[in-house]
């Protein structure tokens, strides 16, 4: 009885065309956007802030441009990380080489240069498929990853690789607690969810949606191939590129080209699977989930074995539960927990009445 | 010229290495159509468990014996207790409970035999001798042999027995399969099996060279441009790609690399795969892919 | 209705669900009499080939289930088996489309069918040679990759795969597909010779109906899920209404659309 959705008639246009069209829907965005602005802020503390929120904010962010690409327009990537390691590093190049470059600014110049960048390695998918194509973007993993290590222009000849990211100040005020950084990421990650969310419900989405069903068959309908995949390749690495940035410049501070190597395409692949292939809000359960659950298998494994067992022998032992509960969720649901999810609200319309 | 002839050779006998993982890909692609990411911590579960036999006192036939039981008997357990549940599921799913298998397995293999750096002898020198002024690689050659060997074994395996037969039938026709009475799931048992087996030679040469340790559940991306080149479904192709993508890789490195500043062989590879994709979209070898709307 | 001897398969008022939402087979009953062959007629879509499936329980990979009903293959329940253990038992199913292994050879193709058969290469020799007299043709293309034969020759390949498997009923699934009519009379004449020389029970799902009642011994239509009609094959060609409906052979004077449209509903909701 809680989500019924029977009664909500629309009346004019713009009611129907709600980006949550159902009055449940705004209510819990509504009490979940506020309980982040106002209330995370005072109860939360630096270390949820630096080591949980800001990390599962941009790597929700990061999720969803990889979905965008994967789960909606169906073009298979493995190398995501690459994009967000333009973004952080055009970010860092962009505020290093242009006088008085405001960070905002650089960010969105990270996420076009990103976007440019994946538009040249989507070129590809126009003639390969499935796992040739998705083997193919692993050479825009590798490469990007060499070319910031190999010409030290990039890091500004740091001996290390390492860059520092330059002070985040927005008239005149800086960005420089955990809690700032926090709302800062907070704020980005909403608008751009927001967009992605109204993004696939246009036609472009739509038009996504068609490829990846079947694409011989959208471009006999007269979906331009082109136009449509190098989109879907622009735009995902433009989220890419401006998580990367937000990664860099709000999350870790200090940046090499190492942090977005191939196992981090992997946890997004994981995340968007987890959470649920085409779906924005399975971006979010799956960053969740990727993030939370090796902390507490670290928790779980330190209180019950503590002192009994090496700490490399726990590793190891994290890493074999990990993989076994990646298998154990694909099995028992296999559409990601955004299915769980939208079970759950079915589930609701009745409850707790037995019909 | 010699030097180049050099190059050549050494890039070839490389290729081979690479072609003996790729191998394990194909088979398990050919008959079930999942792209096995674990591959490569099976390459690594196996030459762990034999350089922990061996050091257990165990002579050499003995380990080699017992791990191939232990290989044999993984993959069995992977397809009854993943795969199987896994059936029917889009192969992206199929690929990334490959992908939680590889950090399972890798877990797992040095949870029971540590995780430090073994070396692995085999007895054999790898000293290269001069052959008209070409210098080769004993080892890389004896690594040649035995993928030669294998390559031939599987051949006679696929074409000569009947659960061969049945394999390449399944990869076939699935559903026609199951009509004659072809039971899906012992042959998906023996195919993980069988890629457990090409896990614990390529473990072996790969181990002996490299030293076992972590690193070698990597030569899995040294694999997949290997498999881009030749398609996914080709044994010829497994190896004439892993052929190709050797001698070029070396190639390059030795006479592009310079300009670069070295480093080039981790993307080098793709790139080149990358290329003849763009003429072949379903690599080399690889079946054709007929789509009809 | 009733059938003389005994009958080798039963199929119970069979209710069929794919997907758990979608019902197809809404109770099925027939009957194949021993060393019979029996037709399944319809039009698409009324369920021919998902009474085969049910009974050969190939219908799993498809996520369809029987959900009520049962299957005896001679007098032993067969619901719940595995295809590989109805092979064994005896019956085989040779799917629609012919679905040959694209790259073993006609030759291999046929051994695949003795798969489930533990017997000495020297038998297993006998039954090929005995595959290639009745399909001479199929030892002429014996080392061609099948996917390169034509349709009639895979069609051959794909019975002729099911017999070695030494079956004693056969369910076939529209064996004329796609083949030209000299061909279909050609299968036909064999899958005659077969019944009545290897003495192998046949279930064949058909929509060429005129073929299929001229070799049938007894024959069962289908629509939308039901049997409307069975009876003897003769007595089924002879009949108004599949005469009219299957046949294209009207009585008399043209009737209109509507009548028919009406007629042919009426009919259908009695069953």
């Amino acid at each position: 009885m809680f989500y019924r959705e029977t009664g909500q008639y629309k009346t004019n246009y713009g009611a129907d065309e709600q980006i949550f069209p159902i009055r449940q829907d705004r209510i819990g965005v509504m009490i979940i956007l506020a309980f982040a602005y106002l209330a995370v802020p005072f109860i939360g503390d630096d270390y949820w802030f630096s080591a949980i929120l800001i990390p599962f904010l941009i790597l929700s962010l990061a999720a969803i441009g990889l979905n965008l690409l994967t789960g909606y327009a169906g073009q298979l990537s493995l190398g995501s990380a690459g994009f967000m390691a333009v973004g952080a590093f055009a970010a860092y190049n962009f505020m290093l080489r242009i006088e008085g470059m405001p960070f905002l600014l650089g960010f969105i110049l990270a996420g076009l240069s990103a976007a440019a960048v994946g538009i040249v390695f989507g070129l590809p998918s126009l003639r390969v498929k499935g796992f040739y194509l998705a083997a193919a973007t692993l050479a825009s993993q590798f490469f990007i990853e060499w070319v910031l290590t190999k010409f030290p222009w990039f890091t500004n000849n740091s001996a290390s690789g390492v860059i520092t990211a330059q002070k985040m100040v927005l008239f005149g005020y800086a960005f420089d607690t955990p809690m700032s950084r926090y709302l800062l990421t907070l704020v980005i990650v909403t608008l751009l969810a927001l967009a992605a969310k109204n993004l696939v419900r246009t036609r472009t989405g739509r038009d996504w949606m068609a490829i990846r069903d079947m694409d011989v068959a959208a471009e006999v309908i007269g979906i331009p191939m082109l136009k449509t995949k190098l989109l879907a390749f622009a735009i995902s690495s433009f989220y890419l590129g401006v998580a990367g940035a937000l990664w860099a410049y709000c999350y870790l501070g200090t940046v090499e080209p190492q942090a977005f190597e191939l196992t981090r395409s992997m946890q997004l692949l994981f995340m968007i699977i987890i959470g649920g292939m085409g779906t924005i809000v399975g971006a979010f359960f799956g960053a969740a989930f990727i993030v939370l659950l090796p902390i507490f298998l670290n928790l779980f494994t330190s209180t019950i074995f503590a002192g009994q067992v090496d700490p490399g022998m726990l590793s190891h032992l994290e890493q074999l539960v990990f993989g076994g509960m990646i298998i154990f969720f694909l099995i028992v649901e296999p559409l990601g927990l955004a299915r769980l999810w939208q079970l759950g609200k079915q589930k609701l319309r009745l409850w707790p009445f037995p019909h | 010229m010699l030097f180049f002839i050099e190059v050549l050779i050494g890039g070839l006998l490389a290729g081979v290495m690479y072609s003996l993982v790729a191998m394990g890909f194909v088979l398990i692609y050919k008959a079930s159509g999942v792209l096995n990411f674990a591959q490569g911590s099976m390459v690594l579960f196996a030459a762990l468990s034999f350089v922990s036999i061996l050091a257990m006192g165990a002579p050499f036939w003995l380990a080699l014996v017992l791990t191939l039981a232990i290989m044999v008997l993984l993959g069995v357990v992977i397809e009854k207790v993943v795969l199987r549940r896994l059936v029917n599921q889009p192969q992206i799913t199929l690929f990334m409970a490959t992908i939680g298998l590889s950090i399972l397995i890798e877990g797992l293999g040095q949870m029971i035999w540590g995780s430090q750096v073994h070396g692995l002898d085999l007895g054999i020198n790898d000293i290269p001798f001069n052959f008209y002024g070409v210098f080769i690689s004993q080892f890389d050659l004896f690594a040649a042999g035995c993928a030669a060997v294998l390559v031939a074994g599987l051949s006679l395996f696929f074409h000569k027995t009947k659960i061969g037969r049945a394999l390449r039938a399944v990869a076939d026709d699935h559903q026609a399969a199951m009509s004659v009475g072809i039971p899906l799931k012992h042959v998906w048992a023996v195919v993980w099996a069988a890629a457990g087996f090409v896990a614990l030679v390529a473990g072996l040469l790969w181990g002996s060279r490299l030293g076992v340790q972590f690193a070698l559940t990597l030569v899995v991306l040294k694999a997949l441009p290997v498999l881009i080149l030749g398609g996914f479904t080709s044994i010829p192709g497994a190896i004439i790609g892993g052929l190709i993508i050797g001698a070029t890789e070396k190639l390059a490195e030795v006479y592009i690399g310079p300009y670069f500043g070295g480093g080039i062989e981790n993307w080098f590879p793709y790139v080149l795969a990358l290329a003849f994709l763009l003429i072949r979209p379903d690599g080399l070898f690889g079946e054709k892919h007929i789509e009809r709307v | 209705m009733s059938v003389q001897g005994n009958s080798i398969l039963t199929v119970n008022n069979i209710e069929v669900i794919y997907n758990h939402v979608i019902l197809v087979l809404k109770g099925v009953s027939l009957d194949v009499p021993e060393g019979k062959i029996v037709a399944l007629l319809g039009a698409n879509g009324a369920g021919k080939t998902t009474t085969l499936k049910a009974v050969s329980n190939l219908l799993r990979a498809e996520r369809g289930d029987v959900t009520k009903g049962s299957i005896e293959f001679k007098g032993k329940r067969v619901d719940k088996m595995t295809p590989p253990e109805l092979v064994k038992q005896g019956v085989i199913q040779v799917m629609e489309g012919r679905h040959c292994f694209a790259h073993l050879t006609v030759e291999e193709n046929l051994l695949t069918g003795a798969y489930t058969r533990k017997v000495s290469r020297a038998e297993i020799r006998r039954d090929l040679e005995r595959v290639y007299a009745y399909f001479p043709r199929l030892k002429e293309r014996r080392n061609s990759q099948a996917g390169y034969t034509s349709g009639g020759e895979q069609q051959m390949t794909a019975i002729g795969r099911a017999l070695m498997a030494h079956p004693s009923m056969i369910l076939l699934d529209e064996p004329s597909m796609g083949l030209a009519p000299q061909l279909v009379e050609e299968i036909f004449e064999i899958v005659r010779d077969l019944n009545q020389k290897e003495k192998v029970s046949f279930l064949l799902a058909e929509q060429n109906t005129n073929v299929a009642l001229r070799y049938a011994d007894f024959g069962y239509i289908l629509e939308n899920g039901r049997v409307v009609m069975d009876g003897k094959a003769a007595d089924l060609a002879t009949n108004e209404d599949v005469k009219e409906f299957y046949l294209g052979i009207s009585s008399g004077a043209r009737k209109s659309f509507r009548d028919a449209k009406h007629y042919r509903r009426r009919k259908r909701w009695l069953a």
